[in-house]
């Protein structure tokens, strides 16, 4: 009625100037319909409608005097709304009238529309619609399930069309040995591989021979594994474990020479994060590539006051936390970015499982990937300007990086939008390399000792190690120079801990006493 | 000499022959394979067709529609077709080898788009532009240049495109259409939103206008006319359904063709023979928001919008029919369906993550988001009952997207998942080919098969006008002075 076509003329925010602007339009619709009679009769009825709902508290709805009044009414004007009630499954907003008012369908009859007799018979009828809500709107699980099924065939059509065609097998080389966090890389490392969409082997070379732990965690691979033991157990210095990871790949090079094992080889250290575009990316070597390596050596180093430092030492030069190869505008190798130490270099760890500043090496080998057959005896094409396997690493020569197996450097390709793009991340993380772990991350149920957790103090506090003794040393001279207020707050503190293992062996109480000193 | 190319198709050599069936068996064209895929023309699509293909009329036929329009005179010598199809024989050979293959990224549209799609207009038609004053058009884009943005911009861009186009002729009398340029759609709300309230008395100035000094819409009464009424609901020039259906189209457009966005069947305002377009969608800002294609797509069904629109119709069931409330109602809590109200900056990056988009409508049947998804390879589900798409009569689009009945919403995540797999996959492909997307886009300056091209295909094919449109002098079919009283006063 009137009041719908103001509220229709309200559409998309209009003013109402506009619509009386428009003119033309709304006047001759409204003088068409008002012919009747009842042109005040309505309004008024409708004021009461308003009043009843204003005190019953719940609208009153039009659809009731329609239905009601709507013999009456005068033969449909294009303006008057039509209600479409469906059938039971239709749900009406809640704020519209209750169940109690929706007559029953039979009594309804649907004026026909008359707009669409002049037209052929049009299925689609202006006007106001019930909202179709199926009884029960929950997702149904087997049609989830075949909604996955399309997305990976989808996803998997993709990867045919738009991927790498072709793809070589990769051939992954991993030194690891048995500690607390291997648990934590290994398994890491084991799912980034497990997800890779290429053939893959997997060589694992194990530092002190093949142990329970290794095999448990690599159980449960899905990639082929090969696990080869290296007689030498890890050395605790940082610098010597270099060295020996270095042998170790070394020593898997050389199998795969043994074995003639075809592929692309992937140098990937157990504690190092790789992306699946690395992968990719790797299928375009020919010979031998480099990627850039994002260097993540602030792993567990704390805010220090000399930060701010090398924060203005920034804003000289960027030092980019990453590695790898260095391009022209061409395009063409020029040089290695590596990572600057030297802000670093006394407060490196020295130690496994400081709990400082690991620093990686000049160029790390995981930022190389080489295609198998430079490695064999015998390969068709294969260049010359690469060293003969056997010929490298005898006599004591310590061999770096990769660039050490190669004659002239500079035909190493550089990979990832030469060097732009950082596909992986090189972090070492470690316990003290005494920590223990139980066998296999299993708890054995029968525990020697229950203390409650309040108290649990320390039962047996492991000797100190050397840079313990040196950091206590320096926190010592430190202390000399606090002032007095903090020296006897910490006296106090050392006092009730004194007190509270009064309880517990003297043992403890004697070395707590000494670890202050 | 005409007749030798009358029905024909194949038959061209034996032309003496009556054509009562499909000519699948008999191929007299060595090499030629009997054709084996169905009518490309969609049975929607079939009204609005000004001629009748895949009836009576054998598969090259439906091909090349041109030549299957009865006519007593040709404007066409029949001679210059043979050659064209020649080629077109041995190209189909190719064609067919094509389909059959497995792992190509992209597909050619098989049957009518293959080649429709791809014509060019240059050289099959001639286009005489007005030269209106300016208060019609630059006048009222100075006023608001807001119009060159929105979605009813393809008038504007338009008539930029006709003025340095090939087809345009500066003599009248070899003119094939005529083209006023009016900017109906550009009187613009402090929202953005255009009234349409003025535009029926613009329009009929303007007629009045190039009816007086020029002689050619007496002629035929505008029936070599053509206009470009992108608004809501056409030339019915309202934004209300009911009030639109009421005003009906304008009287004088009674025998022009006209160019809008707005399709439905059986509706007052979509005129028969009229030309389906697009939205306008801005192709500098969709190109700069391409992600690489091995991007997996992850999310199964997309969509943002409203799906109740509060200001005008709170409850629900006025807007959209009751459609999109239900799609909101029925998969809020569904996890496939990625549907909110919100107003991403990535979306035209999620579209490119999604397999589904769904395109349901709103006040009016038509909206740029099927232009977005054709763009970003994201299948259009279509909710729209009785809706005609652009450009149906050369884009198959019962093979490139879905299309889902208004009642058959609560049950949307049933049919999208029945879906086989080898179908979507191909509905990927056909997604994937260069020229769909082309076809849907203005691109400034125009490229060769964008959307202005196909408009001119599209009038190219309605050619040559039947006699009769021509009238006697001193014959008048239009009423100057029908339509709504209001319309009558001077612009």
């Amino acid at each position: 009625m009137k009041q719908s076509a103001v509220q229709q003329s309200n559409r998309r925010a209009y003013p109402r100037s506009s619509a009386g602007d428009g003119g033309g339009v709304a006047a001759p619709a409204d003088g068409s319909v008002f012919k009747s009679p009842g042109v005040i009769f309505w309004p008024a009825f409708h004021v009461l409608c308003c009043l009843v709902s204003a005190a019953a508290g719940f609208r009153f709805s039009r659809l009731l005097f329609l239905l009601l009044f709507s013999p009456l009414a005068p033969s449909s004007s294009s303006s008057f709304p039509r209600q479409h009630l469906r059938l039971p499954l239709v749900r009406q907003q809640p704020a519209t009238a209750l169940p109690s008012l929706l007559p029953p369908p039979a009594v309804l009859p649907p004026p026909p529309p008359p707009n669409s007799k002049s037209l052929a018979s049009s299925r689609v009828v202006v006007g106001r619609h019930g909202i179709r809500v199926r009884p029960w709107p929950h997702p149904d699980p087997a049609e989830v399930a075949r909604a996955h099924e399309i997305l990976a065939r989808v996803q998997q059509e993709q990867r045919l069309q738009y991927g790498v065609k072709d793809p070589r097998p990769i051939l992954v080389v991993t030194p690891t040995y048995a500690r607390t966090f291997q648990a934590l890389h290994l398994t890491g490392l084991l799912h980034s591989l497990m997800l890779v969409p290429h053939p893959l082997t997997w060589l694992v070379v194990e530092a002190g021979g093949l142990s329970n732990e290794t095999s448990a965690i690599l159980s449960s691979s899905l990639v082929p594994v090969l696990q080869l033991p290296f007689r030498e157990q890890m050395p605790v210095v940082w610098s010597d474990r270099h060295r020996l990871e270095a042998r170790m790949r070394l020593y898997a090079l050389r199998v795969i020479r043994e074995r003639r094992l075809d592929g692309i080889v992937l140098f990937a250290d157990d504690s190092n994060v790789h992306t699946m575009e690395l992968f990719d990316e790797i299928q375009k070597v020919e010979w031998m590539g480099a990627v850039s390596v994002g260097i993540l050596a602030h792993s567990a180093a704390p805010e220090t006051p000399s930060r701010k430092q090398q924060r203005e030492g920034d804003k000289e030069n960027s030092h980019l936390p990453i590695q790898g190869p260095a391009c022209n505008s061409s395009g063409h190798l020029i040089g290695w970015h590596t990572f600057n130490t030297l802000p670093y270099a006394k407060k490196a760890a020295i130690f496994v499982g400081e709990g400082v500043i690991v620093l990686p090496s000049k160029l790390e080998w995981s930022g190389f990937v080489i295609n198998s057959r430079l490695l064999w005896k015998e390969a068709e094409g294969k260049p010359n300007w690469v060293r003969d396997l056997d010929d490298v690493g005898i006599n004591g020569e310590e061999i770096e990086s990769p660039l050490d197996l190669l004659k002239d450097a500079t035909l190493v390709e550089p990979l990832g939008n030469c060097g732009k793009k950082v596909m992986l991340w090189w972090l070492r993380a470690e316990a003290r390399y005494d920590s223990k772990f139980p066998t296999r991350w299993v708890i054995d149920p029968r525990l020697e000792i229950i203390v409650p957790a309040k108290r649990t103090p320390w039962p047996e506090a492991p000797p100190d190690l050397v840079f313990q003794q040196m950091a206590d040393d320096e926190e010592h001279t430190r202390e000399h120079v606090s002032k007095k207020s903090k020296s006897s707050r910490s006296k106090n503190s050392y006092r009730k801990k004194k007190k509270r293992e009064a309880n517990v062996n003297t043992q403890v109480s004697d070395l707590s006493i000494a670890d202050v000193k | 000499m005409a007749r030798f190319l009358l029905p024909a198709g194949i038959e061209w050599l034996n032309p003496t022959k009556q054509i009562t069936s499909i000519a699948r068996s008999r191929s007299p064209i060595p090499g030629l394979r009997a054709p084996t895929t169905p009518c490309p023309f969609p049975p929607s699509a079939q009204r609005n067709l000004p001629f009748s293909p895949c009836k009576d009329c054998s598969f090259l036929r439906s091909r090349r529609p041109s030549l299957c329009k009865r006519r007593s005179e040709g404007v066409m010598a029949g001679g210059f077709r043979v050659l064209p199809l020649l080629i077109l024989c041995s190209l189909f050979q190719g064609i067919l080898g094509e389909e059959h293959q497995p792992n190509r990224p992209t597909e050619r549209i098989s049957g009518s788009a293959g080649d429709v799609l791809e014509d060019d207009p240059v050289g099959r038609l001639k286009v005489f532009v007005y030269e209106l004053p300016s208060k019609y058009n630059k006048k009222i884009l100075q006023k608001d240049p807001r119009c060159l943005n929105h979605m009813f911009a393809a008038e504007i861009y338009m008539h930029r495109f006709l003025l340095s186009s090939a087809v345009r002729t500066s003599n009248p009398e070899e003119a094939d259409w005529f083209y006023t340029p009016v900017y109906t759609t550009c009187d613009l709300t402090p929202n953005g939103l255009p009234l349409p309230f003025k535009s029926p008395r613009m329009m009929r100035s303007a007629i009045e206008l190039i009816s007086t000094t020029w002689p050619y819409w007496n002629r035929t009464e505008g029936a070599d006319h053509f206009f470009i009424t992108p608004h809501d609901f056409g030339a019915c020039f309202h934004y209300q359904e009911e009030k639109a259906i009421e005003r009906g189209i304008l009287h004088l457009l009674k025998r022009a063709t006209l160019v809008q966005t707005f399709g439905q069947r059986n509706h007052v305002c979509l005129k028969d023979g009229s030309i389906v377009i697009p939205p306008y969608a801005p192709p500098q800002k969709m190109q700069a928001h391409l992600i690489p294609p091995d991007t997996p797509r992850s999310i199964f069904v997309y969509f943002r919008g409203l799906f109740y629109d509060v200001g005008n119709d709170p409850e629900g069931g006025y807007y959209a029919r009751g459609a999109r409330a239900s799609v909101w109602e029925n998969f809020k809590n569904n996890p496939l369906f990625d549907i909110s109200t919100e107003h991403p900056t990535t979306y035209y990056e999620d579209m490119q993550r999604a397999v589904f988009c769904l395109c349901p409508l709103g006040w009016a049947p038509w909206s740029p988001r099927l232009v977005e998804a054709v763009v970003f390879g994201c299948i259009p589900v279509v909710i729209a009952d009785d809706i005609v798409l652009p450009f149906a009569d050369a884009i198959p689009w019962e093979e490139i997207g879905v299309f889902v009945a208004e009642e058959d919403v609560p049950k949307l995540d049933t049919i999208l998942t029945s879906i086989p797999i080898e179908v979507i996959l191909r509905k990927q492909r056909l997604l994937a080919n260069p020229s769909m997307k082309q076809a849907m886009l203005f691109p400034q300056p125009a490229q060769s098969r964008d959307a202005f091209h196909q408009i001119l295909n599209g009038l190219a094919r309605k050619l040559p006008h039947e006699e009769s449109v021509y009238l006697k002098s001193g014959q008048k079919i239009l009423n100057w002075t029908a339509g709504p009283k209001g319309d009558l006063k001077p612009w």
